[in-house]
């Protein structure tokens, strides 16, 4: 049986899958079971500054899309951080840790952006003897009007700042939540690694209108006749996240800096491939509000099962396996050549190959064969391009074959080359010419 | 039940008036909204689809089904009246397991076909229970098209002369329209009176005239009426029934299974229409089954159908086969009737040969098999009765015993065209007779205003 145990920071977890802060880790009957279900750690739901605390919006504060048969693959939200009293969330903090000792507790933080509001509230979650903190930069509604939450994380210098306040204000590990609302992610990693985090967490919410109510012409979730955006999340921005992560993993400026991987993960499979991009535990919030709690235990199952498979024996065995092979387009090698192969016996002849490639491609699939409903592919024409693969609704059913190193190629007519080259060596590149 | 439930003989009155409904309610009930989202989400919008192909009016089905998916059931129901404007109808009856859900990628994918039949009621209910009428009569052309039978494939026909602005007047020989859908087929496809809702639905483009009890070949002739328009469309189906030639046959309690289907759909009150407690039907197409299934429905305790080859070679299909067996009859095969055994003039069996096939020819082995029976049903297939046709004037020419058309549904004789059951090498189907209809009149719009 592989060890899935997880050791983050110092930060130990029987699993990687821990609750993001969000409302399934909102109060202590929530975390009591989570624990029980078998999450591994949860980062408690964001605690803002002493005082009256936030107020939610007391109509609907959920818009979503659906896949197939109502398949909620993207949620978006506009709730704000914990609508509780702060102390109230600091004792069930302290009890629910006591409680359950061998599960990650990360407490979220958010309070305004001065030193003073840090240095208060440090202690007092220190008193709880949480695991850690998570530095709430990514709320992209309500809070970041206030100057908080994604306003923070939009600024380098700011994130580079409160980080170093935290840090200089409190012996637990500081790990810094990120917003996916700005145009190169690496930059307030940088940022926070420059003032000490310990570690980052992504992606908060994306910015986004789910829908339009096409009687009343406002966007969903609707709140009397108006709607704002929200954060967007669930399966839909697994993408978004995994491409963000990916980036900072290979960052040579931030080498070394841990992980903890959010957005869309749903089951053992997404988790895995967060954790082979460089990530070292995984956060779940919208699988969990579809699903509940029991995912959990899919995901711990299908994660050990996949290990004994491919003799993965701990965690750290794929930690960071893909890093190394996520690389920049000028890269890659444009000698290698494939082309799409369609098996006849798994092909259901719905023809989608055909169309999508015929009018939207390279007229490379055909339709029929000596008068019969058929769908081949025509290697004169094939770019290798995947689109069928995509489209075609059995899987498996259109492989990408790659030639091998000296076959012909019969869209070009040419053999295939068994060099690597890539553009920066391509004769068409105007930048190769210049740096002759 | 009631006292009478094991009744021998021909009595009304086996089940409590509970049953009759419960046994006569729509064999497939609608798909709720949810239920038909869920289906129409199975549909992958195949390219050139293959389900297109398959229905006999050529409905645009992944088009119908994504428009049902995105919430546009009437957008869905108008994809489906352009090319079928009995897909009410057919929804209820077509044998989709013979046609468009036969091929379905998903019927070779996983084994089970998206519910086409199923989703096209939904679409059509949804306009129908509207009163959406999607068509309007085209500004007039000043000619008139005589139909003759107000059957799936003459109101088609008319539909869409009407459509084109001609003036139609449908003769039908009955007191109500609508062919077989009222008349033949199985009361639990149909129930709640579809059928002349539908007739309704379909002539309310308005342009089309019914004149009921009227008969070509009793009240005019076909030269007459040739005379009189300037087109002529026959969609008159088969009104003779083939005859059983087994001794006996004229004994009281043998009767026609199209008959008897007819009284049962005309029927105010099932409770009152007499059945046999044991019933042996003859035959191995739609119509034995339907007979059978709804002898049962009735209260005859034992049904059983009597083929005369083997379960391969019956018409109806492997899933008429099954729905009857569920519904408690016997179909056996490789029987042949011999004689209807009779006391006081009344039915009281029947004796059969068994059969075999030698050197590809069916003959009878010598042995034989009587069943009890108080009620036997002849399902050996209708004919074309071509008598009708023989007025004054020109004789049509006839195929096999039906009417010769070419390609565009035109007949032997100038301005009369034909389609639907009467005319040779069709399949016996409602939706095959709508789509006939309908090309003839697109034929005949040509030839009028051409
Ligand atoms: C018992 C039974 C069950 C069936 N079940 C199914 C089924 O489940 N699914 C399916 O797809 N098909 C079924 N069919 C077949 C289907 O009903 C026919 O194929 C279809 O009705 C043919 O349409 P039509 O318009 O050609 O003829 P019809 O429906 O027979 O209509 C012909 C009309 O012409 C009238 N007429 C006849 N002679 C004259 C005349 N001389 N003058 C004026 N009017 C005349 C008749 O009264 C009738 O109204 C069934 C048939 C039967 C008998
Ligand atoms: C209703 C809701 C409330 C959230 N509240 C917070 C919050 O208070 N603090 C925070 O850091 N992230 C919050 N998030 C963001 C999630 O922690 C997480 O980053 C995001 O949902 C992406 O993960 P997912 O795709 O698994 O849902 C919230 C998300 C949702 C749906
Ligand atoms: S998309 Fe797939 S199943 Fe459909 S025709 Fe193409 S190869 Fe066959
Ligand atoms: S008309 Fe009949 S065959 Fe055609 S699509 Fe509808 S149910 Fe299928
Ligand atoms: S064959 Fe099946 S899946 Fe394809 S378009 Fe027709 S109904 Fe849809």
């Amino acid at each position: 049986m592989a060890d899935i145990r997880s050791n983050f920071l110092g930060i130990k977890s029987p699993n990687p899958f821990w609750l993001a802060s969000a409302p399934p880790t909102d109060k202590a009957y929530n975390v009591e079971r989570a624990f029980k279900a078998g999450w591994g750690g949860v980062v408690w739901k964001t605690l803002g500054e002493e005082g009256p605390p936030v107020v939610n919006v007391n109509g609907p504060r959920y818009g979503a899309i659906w896949g197939a048969d109502r398949r909620l693959l993207g949620l978006n939200n506009i709730e704000l951080i914990t609508d509780r009293d702060l102390y109230v969330n600091l004792r069930e903090i302290k009890q629910v840790k006591k409680n359950w000792p061998d599960r990650a507790l990360v407490v979220s933080l958010m309070v305004p952006c001065e030193e003073e509001a840090w240095k208060a509230i440090l202690p007092l979650v220190e008193e709880t003897e949480a695991d850690g903190i998570e530095l709430n930069f990514g709320c992209p509604h309500g809070m970041s009007e206030r100057g908080m939450g994604s306003a923070v994380g939009q600024v380098p210098e700011y994130v580079e700042m409160v980080v170093r306040w935290c840090k200089q204000n409190t012996r637990m590990p500081v790990i810094t939540k990120l917003t996916p609302n700005i145009t190169d992610v690496r930059k307030p990693a940088r940022a926070a690694y420059a003032g000490g985090t310990d570690a980052v967490s992504l992606i908060n919410t994306i910015n986004s209108i789910t829908a339009v109510n096409l009687d009343t012409f406002a966007p969903e979730p609707t709140i009397d006749g108006k709607g704002s955006h929200g954060g967007y999340c669930g399966p839909a921005v697994k993408p978004i996240a995994m491409h963000m992560v990916a980036d900072i993993a290979r960052d040579s400026e931030t080498a070394g800096l841990p992980i903890s991987a959010i957005g869309g993960i749903t089951t053992w499979r997404d988790a895995a491939e967060f954790l082979a991009l460089g990530a070292g535990t995984v956060q779940v919030c919208t699988a969990a509000m579809t699903y509940g709690f029991k995912i959990v235990e899919e995901m711990a199952a299908g994660l050990s099962n996949w290990m004994d498979a491919k003799g993965h024996a701990t965690l750290d065995d794929i930690i960071g396996r893909a890093t190394p092979n996520v690389t920049d387009w000028q890269y890659l090698n444009l000698n290698y050549v494939t082309k799409a192969r369609i098996d006849q016996d798994l092909c259901i002849k719905c023809g989608r190959c055909h169309i999508a490639c015929e009018d939207t491609s390279h007229q490379a699939i055909t339709a029929t064969v000596n008068g019969v409903r058929r769908f081949e592919v025509i290697e004169e024409e094939c770019v290798g391009c995947n689109l069928c693969v995509n489209v075609c609704p059995v899987e498996d059913c259109i492989d990408m074959v790659s030639l091998a190193a000296g076959a012909l190629d019969k869209r070009t007519g040419q053999p295939v080359s068994a060099d690597y080259a890539n553009w920066t060596m391509h004769p068409n590149n105007p930048m190769k010419a210049a740096a002759e | 039940m009631t006292d009478r439930q094991y009744a021998d003989g021909i009595v009304p009155g086996r089940l409590s008036p509970e049953h009759y409904s419960h046994n006569f309610a729509d064999l497939h009930p609608p798909l709720d909204r949810h239920e038909a989202l869920v289906e129409a989400d199975r549909c992958y919008f195949c390219y050139d689809a293959p389900c297109m192909h398959a229905c006999p009016t050529s409905i645009d089905i992944p088009l119908f089904i994504r428009e049902i998916a995105t919430g546009n059931a009437l957008g869905a129901a108008k994809t489906i009246f352009d090319q079928n404007i009995l897909g009410g109808m057919c929804a209820r009856v077509c044998p989709t397991e013979t046609l468009c859900e036969e091929v379905c990628v998903r019927e070779e994918a996983e084994g089970k076909p998206v519910k086409i039949g199923q989703l096209q009621r939904f679409a059509t209910d949804a306009a129908m229970m509207a009163g959406k009428q999607f068509y309007e009569r085209g500004a007039p052309t000043g000619k008139r098209v005589a139909v003759v039978g107000a059957g799936p494939a003459g109101l088609a026909c008319a539909h869409r002369l009407a459509m084109y602005g001609h003036d139609v007047t449908i003769y039908e020989a009955r007191p109500k329209a609508g062919g077989l859908n009222e008349y033949g087929i199985a009361a639990y496809k149909t129930p709640q009176d579809f059928a002349q809702h539908e007739v309704d639905y379909v002539t309310a483009i308005g342009g089309v005239e019914i004149v009921n009890g009227k008969a070509l070949g009793r009240d005019f002739s076909l030269s007459q009426l040739a005379a009189e328009h300037d087109a002529v469309f026959l969609g008159m189906g088969l009104a003779g029934v083939n005859a059983l030639r087994a001794e006996g046959e004229e004994a009281d309690g043998v009767g026609n299974a199209v008959d008897y289907i007819a009284t049962l759909r005309q029927a105010k009150d099932l409770s009152e229409l007499p059945i046999g407690r044991r019933v042996v039907v003859v035959g191995g197409g739609m119509t034995a089954i339907d007979a059978a299934i709804q002898s049962r429905l009735l209260g005859a305790e034992e049904v059983t159908i009597c083929y005369r080859r083997g379960r391969e070679h019956m018409n109806a299909s492997v899933y008429e086969q099954d729905l009857a067996a569920s519904k408690g009859v016997i179909i056996r095969h490789w029987l042949l009737p011999k004689r209807v055994n009779a006391e006081d003039g009344k039915v009281t069996g029947i004796e059969l040969e068994y059969t075999r096939l030698a050197d590809g020819r069916l003959e009878g082995t010598g042995e034989t098999l009587t069943l009890k029976a108080d009620q036997v049903f002849k399902a050996i297939g209708q004919s074309f009765e071509a008598g009708a046709l023989n007025g004054s004037g020109a004789a049509i020419a006839l195929e096999g015993g039906r009417i010769r058309i070419d390609g565009e549904g035109r007949t032997s004789l100038p301005k009369v065209w034909a389609g639907g059951d009467c005319i040779a090498g069709g399949d016996d189907l409602t939706v095959s007779a709508v789509a006939q209809g309908r090309d003839a009149a697109e034929s005949i719009h040509q030839a009028l205003m051409g």
